[in-house]
């Protein structure tokens, strides 16, 4: 295990945990989209609101937190992957800024109309962020990025690979949030939007699974490093998501929440474990292995600095809030 | 004329098709974000000061500010947290030539500042459920982190800044970036002046500007005890900043004669090294010659050099292709020495009056001056980057690194920056619209109002 491949980790920790947090805070501007316009639309919107409320903004922090680590850690590949798949990426940043500033406004939105149209482009924004980023990281993943740059402008993030890793990232989200929003209800004791929630989420569930499952397809072809991954050492991962992944769906149909959506965050997390482990030891798959892009050792010893001081000084603080939000709900 | 300028260079610029539009999309990003910086950095700290009024003497006028206040920097940090999300996608986006190069040399810097501003978030969060939730001087302590980390922060983006003007830590061989020491590169010579001359800016803006908006209450008749002490407390705190500042603004100016001699000569208008150096107000290089200026001997060697004779460095000094675009460097330096001395003087007077009797609050031209002064203390705060960050071209890290080599050469940032002009536009209006429509509700009695991280309201949303 060498220094480079710490920091790699130490990184990928933070999309992975991207990915649950802000993955339910992204799914979640799908059902806000799809509420429609009568009573009972405002009462998702009002469901989506408070579950977001107190950490939305939290996850801004991890976003920037893999640019750091990874512009820091392994600067070649920064800037041949913000070179080359700039067009996603401004349009998942466009997408970030507008549903970060939209959803704040829309709170304190003083007319129906102000807060409609706040809410709209919120939603809209919600989902099309994730897929930008999935696809972006399929063009990593598929050997699209060149280790020097300035690589296709339009083929790198429009190709097989990229499109299931959009269409998986988007979907996962909205799975997440389904989960997540309808134990929240039931918790609140809406039980008649708990139910219209379940069955969303549950028909959602059963989309997300074809896209993971049948996804594994067009991926064999377009990106034979990865595929290769994934069926021998992610193997293991793949399989805890499927297994996972089902019981989240009998268990919501069993009305458990609770414990639905634990095993929907595995299933999730480790779907996107699956991938990191799929494409190890390369960091732009087919061109720079983690090794060969990592920056100077005494930057990356800073760095584990850094997520140590973050371990010991974030972690407690963050509890403390969740501890106290909760209990705000609660009263 | 400073539009003109920047016309005529880039009509004349030959560099890389991204570097205009790369140039003009950071300038605008960063010159929105600093501003939001600003609150983030010295907001909690004077709300700090606010609240614990509040409880030592037990004074509910001063809880409501604090409160409110917690509100206001909750949405201004919303904002600020996107518009630094941006900034840091924009950092690969726009100059893959200095973070692929120099990432893991300057990076290390930004991954504290990630850390410090989390730890903001937090904390901001915990505040705003805190209220009658926690015992009070638990809660009051609950802002002292967020000061702590508005301080860190500061100093680990300046530390950035202050690298790519004394850059350190690393050695060039071959054309190869070796002998790494990012801890070095991070705490460079530039980095604690530098530091100092942010942190009071940030002060000089948030106080300046709070106590602006309760300017404006005065002047409408609103004199009531809410008014008075929302004006006084971010006014002793723009107060102080305000006087230190061109203090530390004038060692920091003095130490630019050895480190980037250039840029010193394009804040003077100086084309030719003389000494003793006159002081020129205002002017204009045109055709290499300068016109237009009131020169006054000696003071350009007093101020720049701290002595009466001691030469100040001219344009002479660099070749034409290492000069900075000079009128623009020259008028944004002065612009902000002139505001930044203005608003020196404006709260001078303030405090001696004050100190003999005659309390300004009563003077409808003061309130006047203080609603101006917060927007002044911005436009001054945009003109100082302006002047460095124009100062140190055609380098993006001094004299290792040309901006043509680190901006990208992508087509495409034509329309990312006219995107961003859009977003930014949008978002200030919304901004805008937010803040002006909570003080309407605050005005009409409404309490109760619902901030981003904080806890929800009970009423439905849409």
């Amino acid at each position: 295990m060498t220094l480079a491949s710490v920091v790699a980790m130490a990184m990928f920790v933070g999309v992975v945990v991207y990915a649950l947090f802000a993955g339910a805070d992204f799914g979640s501007g799908f059902y806000d989209l799809t509420a429609g316009f009568d009573e009972r639309g405002s009462e998702i919107r009002t469901l989506v609101d408070s579950s977001i409320g107190p950490v939305w903004e939290a996850n801004h922090v991890w976003l920037i937190y893999i640019l750091v680590m990874w512009w820091t850690g392994f600067p070649t590949t920064f800037a041949a992957a913000t070179t080359t798949l700039f067009i996603p990426l401004l349009l998942a940043l466009a997408g970030i800024v507008l549903r970060g500033a939209t959803f704040a406004f829309r709170k304190y939105s003083e007319t129906f109309a102000q807060a409609r149209l706040f809410g709209a482009i919120f939603a809209a924004s919600s989902v099309i962020t994730p897929f930008f980023l999935g696809a972006a990281a399929g063009a990593i993943a598929s050997g699209r990025v060149p280790a020097g740059g300035y690589g296709d402008l339009i083929g790198s993030w429009i190709n097989p690979t990229s499109m299931v890793g959009g269409c998986l990232a988007a979907t996962t989200c909205v799975f997440l949030a389904g989960v997540f929003l309808t134990a929240d209800a039931a918790r609140a004791g809406s039980t008649a939007l708990a139910e219209r929630l379940r069955i969303r989420t549950l028909a959602v569930g059963v989309a997300t699974g074809v896209v993971v499952f049948a996804g594994l397809y067009p991926v064999a072809h377009d990106a034979p490093t990865l595929s290769h991954g994934l069926r021998t050492a992610a193997s293991p991962l793949l399989a805890l998501a499927a297994v996972a992944g089902a019981a989240t769906l009998a268990l919501l149909y069993r009305r458990k929440y609770s414990p639905a959506r634990v095993s929907a965050v595995v299933a999730v997390g480790s779907v996107v474990t699956g991938w990191g482990v799929g494409q190890y030891p390369w960091l732009l798959v087919d061109q720079v292995t983690i090794n060969d892009a990592a920056g100077a050792d005494s930057t990356l010893v800073g760095l584990l600095i850094v997520v140590g001081l973050a371990g010991v000084i974030v972690l407690p603080a963050l509890t403390y809030l969740f501890r106290l939000t909760q209990q705000w709900n609660r009263a | 004329m400073g539009l003109g300028d920047t016309f005529l260079a880039l009509a004349s610029e030959a560099g890389p098709p991204g570097l205009f539009p790369a140039r003009q999309q950071m300038a605008v990003s960063l010159g929105w974000h600093i501003v939001l910086a600003c609150f983030g950095v010295a907001f909690p700290t004077v709300i700090y000061v606010m609240h614990r009024r509040g409880i030592v003497r037990d004074d509910p006028v001063a809880l409501g500010l604090a409160k409110r206040w917690g509100k206001v920097s909750a949405v201004l940090f919303a904002i600020g947290a996107v518009s630094g999300t941006v900034l840091s996608f924009e950092m690969g986006l726009l100059w893959p030539g200095l973070m692929g190069r120099f990432g893991d040399v300057l990076g290390l810097p930004f991954a504290f500042e990630g850390l410090s501003f989390f730890v903001e978030a937090i904390f901001l969060g915990i505040y705003l459920y805190g209220w009658d939730r926690m015992p009070p001087r638990r809660h009051l302590a609950m802002l002292i982190p967020m000061g702590v980390a508005g301080i860190v922060g500061t100093f680990c983006v300046v530390s950035v800044n202050a690298w790519m003007n004394h850059p350190a830590g690393f050695a060039i061989r071959d054309g190869v970036v070796t002998d790494i020491n990012p801890w070095r590169a991070m705490f460079n010579d530039g980095v604690w002046f530098q530091f100092l001359h942010m942190w009071l800016a940030a002060f000089m803006v948030v106080g300046l500007v709070v106590s602006g908006v309760y300017a404006a209450g005065l002047l409408r008749g609103r004199t009531d005890a809410h008014h008075r002490l929302g004006f006084t407390v971010p006014f002793v705190f723009g107060s102080v900043a305000a006087i230190a500042q061109p203090i530390v603004g004038h060692i920091l100016g003095m130490r630019i004669a050895d480190t980037q001699p250039a840029k010193l000569a394009a804040f003077e208008l100086a084309e030719t090294t003389e000494g003793p150096a006159p002081f020129r107000l205002g002017g204009l290089l045109i055709d290499g010659e300068v016109r237009w200026a009131l020169e006054i001997p000696r003071l350009g060697s007093i101020i720049a050099r701290n002595s009466f004779d001691r030469p100040v460095p001219g344009l002479d000094t660099a070749p034409a292709s290492d000069w900075p675009p000079v009128n623009i460097t020259h008028l944004s330096f002065q612009s902000m020495v002139v505001i930044g001395t203005l608003l020196a003087a404006g709260v001078v007077v303030f405090w001696l009056l004050r100190w003999r009797g005659i309390d300004l609050l009563n003077n409808r031209w003061f309130l006047r001056f203080s609603m101006i002064a917060g927007p002044l203390a911005i436009l001054a705060v945009e003109l100082g980057w302006v002047a460095t960050e124009v100062g140190r071209q055609p380098w993006t890290v001094w004299q290792i690194l040309r901006t043509n080599d680190a901006a990208s050469t992508n087509p495409g940032l034509w329309w990312s920056y006219l995107g961003v002009l859009v977003i930014y536009l949008g978002m200030t209006i919304g901004a805008y619209v937010v803040l002006r429509s909570m003080a309407k509700r605050w005005r009409t009695g409404e309490t109760d109002l619902p901030s981003p991280y904080g806890p929800p309201k009970e009423e439905t949303v849409s």
